[in-house]
C-alpha cells in the first residue's frame, strides 16, 4: 500500500512538472487568437514571416536529405563490414560513436574551416548542413542499424543467397535489407527527429533551419514562435513516441 | 575460407565512401580542434599560449560555472530520475503505465534546445503562464531578481531533460535487482534497513554514480538551450565558445575557442571513461 | 545439533478465486527431510514460502518447535533458505555471502567458514558469484543458509537451474550435509526422481492439497491415489474389472490400494511389475524396445492395448520387434483411476 501511494505521489508530481511547460505553451500561443489560424494558412504565413517559412522548408529538406545520406553511407558499410571485413567493425563502431563524446559546440569549432571549403566549392546553401547532420546522427543511427543486424544472422543469410547464385548487390539489396527494414526505419525516424530539433550547428555556421528561424522570431513575435515550437515539438514527439512504442511491441512479439 | 580471413583489396573498396566522408566531416574537425588548440594565431608554430589562456580568470570562471550547472542538474536529475524509475519498477513490468512513461522519457530526454527554452519562457518567463498565475495570487517568483536567465534558471530548465535521461539509463539497473535478494536478506535475519544499506544500496551505487556522470556530460555538452535562453553575457563555456566564434571585434580569439573546445572534450572524455568503467561493473552485478 | 518439529495446520492461501493452498496439513519430524513434490502450481512453493514467512497464509497456523510463528516476520523466524537460482549477493564474495547472516546477528564467523568448508568450497572463498559455476553458487547458497544455524532449512527447487549431471551430484551432497547437521528440512521440487532420492518422506501435492505423505518406497510402490501413481513413476493404464478387493487385469489378479465399488475400471500398473517372455504361441507382439542402460523398456501390443514393460537389458536381444510374447503382471497393489 505504501508503495502504491509512493508511486502515485512521484508520478503525479513529475507529471505536473513535465506537463506544465507544454500546457503553458498552449496557453501562451492562444493568447492571440490569430496565431493558430495563421499557422495553418501557409501562403499567409510565408507572406508575413518569410524567414520562418524558409526555415521550415529548409529543415524539412535537411531532414529528408540527411536520412538519405545517412542510409546510403551507413547501411551498406555496416552490412559489408559484417560480411567481409569483421576486423574493421571496431573501427567503424568507434568512429560512429565518437560524436557522442564530442559536444556539438566543439564539432562546430572544428567544422568551421571545413565549411569554409564547402562554401567555396558548393556555396552556402542551408542544405550543406546535411553533411554535419549526418555526422551528428551517426551514433543513434549506427546503434539502431547495428541492433537490427545483430538480430539476424547476416553471414548465414548471405552465404545461403550466394550459394543460390546471388551477387553481392543482390545479397545486400534483396536479402539483408528486407530483414532489417524496421531497424532502418527507426534510424530514419531518429534522424528526422534530431534534425528537426538541431540548432547549434545551423546557428553558428550562419545557415537557416526551423530552430534558427524560431529563435530569431522569438525576439519579435513571441506568440508565433511559441506556437511553431509547440508544433515542431509535437511532430518530433509523435515520431519518437511511435518509434519507441513500435520498438517495445516488436520486442514483445519476439519474446 | 582463405578469402574471408584475408579480404582482397576489392572488399576494402566498399568502405571507401564511408571512411572518406567520416574523415572529412568528423576526423578533420576533431583534429582541427586538437591541433588548433596548440597553434598560434598566425597559423604557424606550436604554442601553449591558448591552453595557458584557459587559466585566465574569466575562462576558469566559465568552466567553474559550467561544472556547477552540470553537477547541480546532474544531481537533481539523478535523484528525481531514480525516484521516478523506482516508482516504475514497483508497477507491473509490462503494464501500460510503465510503457507509456518509458516511451515519454525516451522522447523528453531528446527534448532540448530552442523549443525547450521557449517552453520555459511560456511557463515562467516574465509573462509566463505560471508567473502570471503566481503574481495574481500575490507571489512574485522574481521579487529578488530574474533568475531564469542565470544558473538557477538553466539548472531548472536542464532538469527537464535530465530526469527522463536518468529514467532511461537507470531503469535497467533497477530491473537487474532480483526479488530473491530481498527475500534472502529477510531469511538471513535482515530488515528493510539492512537490505537497503548492505544489499540494494551497494549494488545500485555504481549504476547510480555512472548514470549521474552521464547526466553531467549531457549537461556539460548542451549548448542550444542555454544559447536560446541567455542572450546577455556568456556565463558558461559553450557560450564563451560562441563568443570566440562569432566575435570579429576581438582578434586572436579563434584558437582560444579551440582551446576551450579541447578543454570541453577533455572534461567529457574523463567523465565518459569513468562512466563506462562503472557501467562495466554494473553489467557484471546486475546484467 | 538436533532439529525441531514443524507443523503446518489447515493452511489456506487464496489469490482471488484460486486456492493455491487448500487446507494443507503437514507435520515434519525433528531432523527429518520432507520433500514436497508436485506439478507446477500445486501449491508446494507457496507452502514453503509461508513457512519461511515470505508469504502470508489466508488461514491456518505454522508451528515451529511447538510455538506459533504464523505472525512472525521472515527475518525473525531463523529459517535458512536456498532459492532456485541467482540468490547470492553479486557484490559479495562467496565468504562474505556466507558471513552475511552471522554478521547481521553478530554471530560467529567461524561457523561461516565451517559451512563453506562443509560444502567443499573453502578454496573459493574469495571468488565472486559470477566467477562460480551454477552448482558452486548453489553450494554457497546452502552454506549461507546453514551459517545462521537455522531452525529449519528450506530448499525451493534448488537444483532445477542446473545441468543434469551436477544436479545428481549436488542432490546427494545436500542429503549428506543435511544428515550431518541434522536440521529439519523442507525440500520443494517438481522432479520425482529428486524427491525420491533425497527425502525421508515425500509429500505429493495436487491443487493445494496433500495427496500422500509417505516414505519414497511407499509412495512409489503403494501410491495412495491415481494421481500419485500417475505423477510418480511411469504407469500403464490398463482396463480391468474390480471384484471385491482385487482387480483383474490381462488375466492377473492384483490387490487394490483402496477399496472400490466394483465393475469396470482402469488400473495403473508400473512397467516394473510387467514381464514379457518370448512365446511363439502367445497373442501379444513386441512393437518397439528402447535401451535405457541396465534396464530396457519394451512396448507390447496386446489386442488393441499397449503395455510397457521394464526388463533387464540382457534380455533385449530376444525381444526384437515382431516377437510374440507372453505378458505377466506381478501381484503388487495398484491404484485405480
Amino acid at each position: 500500500m505504501a508503495r502504491v501511494i509512493f508511486r502515485w505521489t512521484v508520478l503525479t508530481v513529475m507529471g505536473v512538472f513535465f506537463l506544465l511547460p507544454l500546457v503553458a505553451m498552449v496557453e501562451f500561443s492562444t493568447r492571440d487568437p490569430e496565431t493558430w489560424p495563421l499557422l495553418l494558412d501557409w501562403p499567409r504565413l510565408a507572406g508575413e514571416y518569410p524567414a520562418l517559412a524558409e526555415g521550415i522548408l529548409a529543415s524539412l529538406a535537411q531532414a529528408a536529405l540527411t536520412s538519405v545520406l545517412m542510409l546510403v553511407l551507413l547501411v551498406p558499410t555496416a552490412i559489408w563490414v559484417r560480411l567481409r571485413l569483421p576486423r574493421l567493425r571496431r573501427v567503424v563502431e568507434f568512429l560512429c560513436l565518437l560524436p557522442l563524446t564530442i559536444p556539438a559546440i566543439v564539432l562546430v569549432v572544428g567544422l568551421a574551416p571545413v565549411y569554409a571549403w564547402v562554401n567555396y566549392l558548393i556555396g552556402g546553401s542551408s542544405l550543406t548542413l546535411v553533411f554535419a547532420y549526418t555526422i551528428l546522427v551517426l551514433p543513434y543511427a549506427y546503434r539502431a542499424i547495428d541492433t537490427g543486424l545483430s538480430a539476424i544472422d547476416v553471414r548465414t543469410l548471405a552465404e545461403a543467397a550466394r550459394g543460390l547464385g546471388a551477387g553481392w548487390t543482390t545479397v545486400i539489396w534483396r536479402v539483408v535489407l528486407p530483414n532489417i527494414r524496421s531497424a532502418v526505419l527507426s534510424a530514419a525516424f531518429l534522424t528526422v527527429a534530431l534534425v528537426l530539433g538541431e540548432f547549434t550547428i545551423a546557428s553558428l555556421l550562419h545557415r537557416t533551419n526551423l530552430q534558427v528561424a524560431i529563435e530569431f522570431l522569438g525576439k519579435s513575435s513571441a506568440t508565433v514562435s511559441v506556437a511553431v515550437s509547440l508544433t515542431a515539438l509535437l511532430l518530433a514527439f509523435t515520431l519518437l513516441l511511435v518509434l519507441s512504442l513500435a520498438g517495445s511491441s516488436s520486442k514483445e512479439r519476439r519474446s | 575460407m582463405a578469402g574471408r580471413s584475408r579480404p582482397r583489396a576489392g572488399a576494402l573498396l566498399g568502405t571507401v565512401p564511408f571512411f572518406a566522408f567520416v574523415t572529412i566531416f568528423l576526423v578533420v574537425p576533431t583534429l582541427t580542434v586538437v591541433i588548433g588548440a596548440f597553434t598560434g594565431d598566425g597559423g604557424r608554430g606550436v604554442t601553449l599560449e591558448n591552453v595557458r589562456a584557459l587559466a585566465d580568470e574569466y575562462i576558469l570562471a566559465a568552466f567553474g560555472r559550467s561544472i556547477t550547472l552540470s553537477a547541480a542538474s546532474a544531481i537533481i536529475g539523478a535523484v528525481l530520475g531514480a525516484l521516478l524509475a523506482y516508482a516504475l519498477v514497483t508497477a507491473k513490468p509490462d503494464g501500460p503505465l510503465r510503457r507509456v512513461v518509458t516511451a515519454a522519457a525516451g522522447v523528453l530526454a531528446q527534448f532540448g534546445g530552442v523549443t525547450l527554452a521557449f517552453a520555459f519562457l511560456a511557463t515562467i518567463g516574465l509573462s509566463g503562464f505560471v508567473t502570471l498565475w503566481l503574481q495574481e495570487h500575490g507571489l512574485d517568483p522574481y521579487a529578488n531578481g530574474v533568475w531564469l536567465f542565470e544558473l538557477p534558471g538553466l539548472t531548472l530548465v536542464y532538469t527537464y531533460f535530465q530526469i527522463p535521461l536518468m529514467v532511461i539509463v537507470f531503469l535497467p539497473a533497477l530491473d537487474g535487482i532480483r526479488p530473491q535478494w530481498r527475500e534472502a536478506t529477510a531469511s538471513l535475519g535482515g530488515n528493510t534497513w539492512h537490505y537497503w544499506t548492505r544489499v540494494a544500496g551497494p549494488l545500485l551505487a555504481p549504476a547510480f554514480l555512472g548514470s549521474a556522470l552521464l547526466l553531467f556530460a549531457n549537461a556539460f555538452s548542451a549548448y542550444a538551450t542555454a544559447a536560446a535562453l541567455v542572450s546577455q553575457g556568456s556565463p558558461i563555456v559553450p557560450l564563451q565558445i560562441r563568443g570566440a566564434l562569432t566575435s570579429e571585434v576581438v582578434l586572436g580569439q579563434a584558437n582560444l575557442g579551440k582551446a576551450m573546445a579541447l578543454g570541453m572534450v577533455v572534461v567529457v572524455a574523463v567523465v565518459m571513461t569513468l562512466y563506462s568503467l562503472l557501467q562495466r561493473r554494473t553489467a557484471k552485478w546486475l546484467g | 545439533m538436533t532439529g525441531v518439529a514443524v507443523r503446518l495446520e489447515g493452511l489456506r492461501r487464496t489469490f482471488g478465486t484460486v486456492h493455491a493452498l487448500d487446507d494443507l496439513d503437514l507435520a515434519i519430524e525433528p531432523g527429518e527431510l520432507v520433500a514436497l513434490l508436485g506439478p507446477s502450481g500445486c501449491g508446494k512453493t507457496t507452502a514453503l514460502r509461508i513457512l519461511a514467512g515470505l508469504e502470508e497464509a489466508t488461514a491456518g497456523r505454522v508451528l515451529v518447535d511447538g510455538r506459533d510463528v504464523t505472525r512472525l516476520p521472515a527475518n525473525k523466524r531463523g529459517m535458512g533458505m536456498v532459492f532456485q537460482a541467482y540468490s547470492l549477493f553479486p557484490h559479495l564474495t562467496a565468504a562474505q555471502n556466507v558471513e552475511f547472516g552471522p554478521r547481521l546477528r553478530r554471530g560467529s564467523l567461524a561457523r561461516a567458514a565451517e559451512m563453506l568448508d562443509l560444502v567443499g568450497l573453502s578454496g573459493f572463498a574469495k571468488r565472486y558469484p559470477h566467477q562460480l559455476s551454477g552448482g558452486q553458487q548453489q553450494r554457497v547458497a546452502l552454506a549461507r543458509a546453514l551459517a545462521i544455524e537455522p531452525r529449519v532449512l528450506l530448499l525451493d527447487e534448488p537444483l532445477s537451474a542446473l545441468d543434469a549431471k551436477v544436479r545428481v551430484q549436488l542432490r546427494d551432497e545436500i542429503r549428506r550435509i543435511q544428515t550431518e547437521v541434522g536440521t529439519t528440512t523442507l525440500f520443494v521440487t517438481h522432479d520425482q526422481e529428486e524427491a525420491l532420492a533425497v527425502a525421508d518422506r515425500v509429500g505429493v501435492m495436487r491443487a493445494g492439497r496433500l495427496e500422500q505423505l509417505a516414505t519414497p518406497s511407499e509412495v512409489y510402490l503403494r501410491p495412495a491415489t491415481a494421481f500419485v501413481a500417475d505423477f510418480v513413476g511411469l504407469s500403464n493404464r490398463l482396463p480391468g474389472s474390480v471384484n471385491g478387493d482385487v482387480v483383474e487385469v490381462l488375466g492377473a489378479r492384483l490387490p487394490l490400494v483402496t477399496p472400490h465399488a466394483g465393475g469396470a475400471a482402469t488400473a495403473l500398473v508400473r512397467p516394473e511389475a510387467v514381464d514379457v517372455v518370448p512365446d511363439p504361441g502367445a497373442t501379444a507382439t513386441v512393437l518397439t524396445s528402447s535401451f535405457l542402460g541396465s534396464t530396457s523398456r519394451v512396448t507390447v501390443s496386446v489386442g488393441d492395448q499397449l503395455v510397457v514393460a521394464q526388463v533387464p537389458s540382457g534380455r533385449l536381444p530376444d525381444l526384437s520387434a515382431g516377437t510374440r510374447v507372453r505378458v505377466t503382471i506381478q501381484p503388487v497393489a495398484v491404484a485405480l483411476e
